[in-house]
């Protein structure tokens, strides 16, 4: 029987397997930032422990830092500069090297390391973080991990991992106009729930997957942990190769032949067998909105919110109830048309070049709503250089968006940017959690050119109408 | 990392599915260095009002949950996020295991690195003790990790539906063995240099 793409990659990089334990996993690139690393920095201080390969280490600041433009670091709240500070006490001591806020290149983690080349095919990433899983989008196995396993890492460049199962999510047809990545994942997960992946690993396949760009294959594998898998896996192809080809630390020379020949031997195999398959026809969607507190409970722009009585299981009833509460939304309503008072575009997972010419494109000559506060973040400097090169900030600007620095900003409101209590917020973000957004925030994630739309508007709106 | 045997102790009920991280712990307590003061900011949306007093209605804050070791809670417990803070958060507050019908893999994994057990168990089982919780607070619940039970010592049959007092749970054996004796991964991954070098090697990494 044929292997499938993750069991290849698992396969190439399980340096010990001792009966009855987990696996010992070696890994190819460990990304790092300032807010899960100080603690495993201080274990291997504890240990008097070096960091291992400080060669396959990269570390950025993103979660924390603040966003607007001119913000002096002296101006920073005191706990953010904190930890910036122990991130480059920490890089400097164990001599890992930083993309600190200071210097040309910094950025979201997981837009960055694309953006340099360090993601490539066939490797294995971590990061303490759970978008991770958007570096599958090349054919790597990414997952986030926890502070502790930040720490072995580290210290041995290897993580103890049980072996996850393998689901396979087969998107069929072709995406209509206005229908994005963002709104093929919010699908997935609406369809198979928040929890539907736990314990599994996502492989994206099928002709709409094919047809998609790096960034919009980003977007998706970025949610698979909203979608309860551990990773998520996009076969690489030509579309992957050229956008790898000449980036900082992609292979060189007579090593980019080979590096590229190996890549195309990672696709699974015609008689692999997956553990759990999914389906789903592309054409058949709308862009997509979520109306609840978990990123599954979300429906598409022409539907309405769900009625507490039609749904079966008890706790799925009152796991509705409580989010309707939350939210300020009422059964069985249109979502369509529903009110938004701050529109955030960025994240990791809409953040990058594609997204924001995108959003651009629906900004150009409108206007934002008089009631709408709308920010656009870039989600690394590159972004933003390319963005301002493009004159898209001024695009953004003249229609009353802000635009801002890179990082995770509104995302998660760790930093001063915050959503404020009851505020509606049309967001490119993953994550619609009570309180995500700011405390009392009520999260509606769409795709950027929805929320571009709903800037605009001043309510949500089917972006399909004033393509 | 405490060592994990048995317990036994009261059990406090969240009855709430798909608990995300950013409830356990908001990001606003991300900012720390350390691991310390991750207790404080448990469930801070739920349990404190908005001018910051404890909110009454919140389970936690009610005198009869006081001391509970066991968390009880709906499924999905621990999607979202990474932060191992979340566990810290809880096992800082005092609890030492989490039973819930499933549990986010990243959040699962992190308690078993705390000592803090988590304990999956089927849904029906779950709900009947929630309701039991919710009705006798004073309830003892027991687990034995060596024998991988959850027991109601002394309560034979009750009114709300539980039909048998003991359930077994699964565990990864080598997770097991390292709860028992409160062993991390990180000893057992520096005993492997020779194999990792000989990878690098190899794979002239
Ligand atoms: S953008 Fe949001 S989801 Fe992505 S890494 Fe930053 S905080 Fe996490």
């Amino acid at each position: 029987m044929g292997k499938t793409l993750f069991e290849k990659i698992w396969d190439a990089h399980v340096i010990a397997q001792d009966e009855g334990a987990p696996a010992v996993l070696y890994i190819d690139a460990h990304l790092v930032h300032e807010v899960t690393s100080p603690q495993a920095f201080a274990t291997l201080r504890e240990r008097g422990l070096p960091v291992r390969r400080p060669d396959k280490t990269y570390a950025t600041m993103d979660h924390a830092i603040p966003t607007r433009i001119g913000a002096l670091e002296v101006d920073w709240p005191d706990d953010a500069a904190t930890q910036v500070r122990a991130l480059r006490q920490n890089c400097a001591e164990f001599d890992v090297p930083l993309y600190d806020i200071e210097g040309e290149i910094q950025g979201i983690v997981h837009v960055i390391g694309p953006e340099l080349g360090v993601t490539q095919p066939g490797m294995t990433i971590v990061c303490g973080d759970s978008h991770t899983s958007t570096h599958g989008a090349f054919g790597a196995l990414a997952f986030g991990i926890g502070t502790s396993e930040v720490g072995h890492v580290l210290a041995t460049q290897c993580l103890m991992q049980s072996k996850p199962k393998t689901f396979a999510i087969n998107v069929e047809g072709d995406l209509g106009t206005g229908v994005t990545a963002k709104d093929i994942i919010l699908a997935i997960i609406a369809k198979n729930g928040a929890g539907g992946g736990v314990g599994h690993v996502f492989e994206y396949r099928g002709p709409a997957i094919r047809a998609l760009d790096m960034a919009s294959r980003m977007t998706i594998c970025n949610m698979s942990i909203e979608g309860g898998a551990r990773a998520g896996l996009i076969a690489p192809d030509e579309t992957t190769f050229s956008y790898i080809k000449g980036r900082t630390f992609a292979p060189k020379g007579d090593q980019w032949e080979k590096a590229v020949s190996h890549w195309r031997t990672l696709t699974t195999d015609e008689d692999a067998v997956f553990d759990r398959e999914l389906t789903l026809d592309a054409s058949a969607l709308a862009p997509m909105v979520t109306y609840g507190t978990n990123p599954g409970q979300g429906v598409s722009i022409n539907g309405r919110v769900p009625r507490a009585q039609d749904l079966e299981d008890p706790a799925e009833r009152r796991s509705l109830q409580n989010a309707l509460d939350y939210m300020g939304l009422t059964e069985g309503q249109p979502i369509e048309g529903q009110h938004v008072d701050i529109v955030f575009i960025g994240s990791c997972t809409n953040s990058r070049i594609e997204d924001l010419r995108a959003a651009a494109a629906i900004a150009k000559g409108r206007r934002v709503s008089d009631h709408v506060e709308a920010l656009v973040v870039p989600g690394s400097k590159a972004v933003k250089a390319q963005a301002e090169a493009e004159g898209l900030d001024r695009i953004f600007s003249e229609a009353g968006f802000e635009w801002r620095g890179a990082g995770c900003s509104m995302c998660l409101a760790m930093n001063d940017d915050k959503a404020g209590e009851g505020k509606y917020v049309a967001s490119t973000s993953n994550r619609n959690f009570m309180g995500r957004q700011g405390p009392g925030s009520r999260s509606l994630l769409m795709s950027p050119i929805m929320a571009a739309a709903a800037a605009v508007n001043g309510r949500v709106t089917d972006v399909r109408e004033i393509l | 990392m405490q060592p994990f045997t048995t317990l036994t102790s009261t059990a406090l009920p969240l009855r709430t599915e798909n608990v995300d991280t950013d409830q356990i712990i908001p990001a606003r307590y991300l900012t720390a260095v350390t691991q310390e003061g991750m207790g404080d900011g448990l469930f801070s949306w739920w349990r404190y009002s908005r001018d910051g007093s404890p909110n009454p209605d919140f389970v936690l804050n009610q005198p009869q949950y006081q001391g509970s070791e066991i968390l009880v809670a709906g499924r999905n417990f621990g999607i979202g996020s990474s932060r191992e803070h979340a566990v810290w958060a809880l096992t800082q507050y005092g609890f030492r295991a989490v039973i819930s019908p499933a549990f986010a893999d990243i959040f699962y994994n992190n308690s078993l690195k705390n000592g803090l057990l988590p304990i999956r168990l089927p849904e029906d089982t779950v709900r009947s003790l929630l309701d039991l919780v919710e009705e006798a607070p004073k309830t003892s619940i027991c687990i034995d990790l060596q024998k991988q039970t959850v027991t109601l010592p002394g309560l034979a049959d009750s009114a709300s539906g539980i039909t048998e007092t003991s359930w077994s749970f699964d565990i990864d054996p080598f997770r097991k063995q390292c709860l028992l004796r409160g062993l991390d991964d990180l000893g057992y991954l520096l005993d492997k240099e020779d194999q990792i070098s000989a990878f690098e090697a190899a794979a002239s990494l």
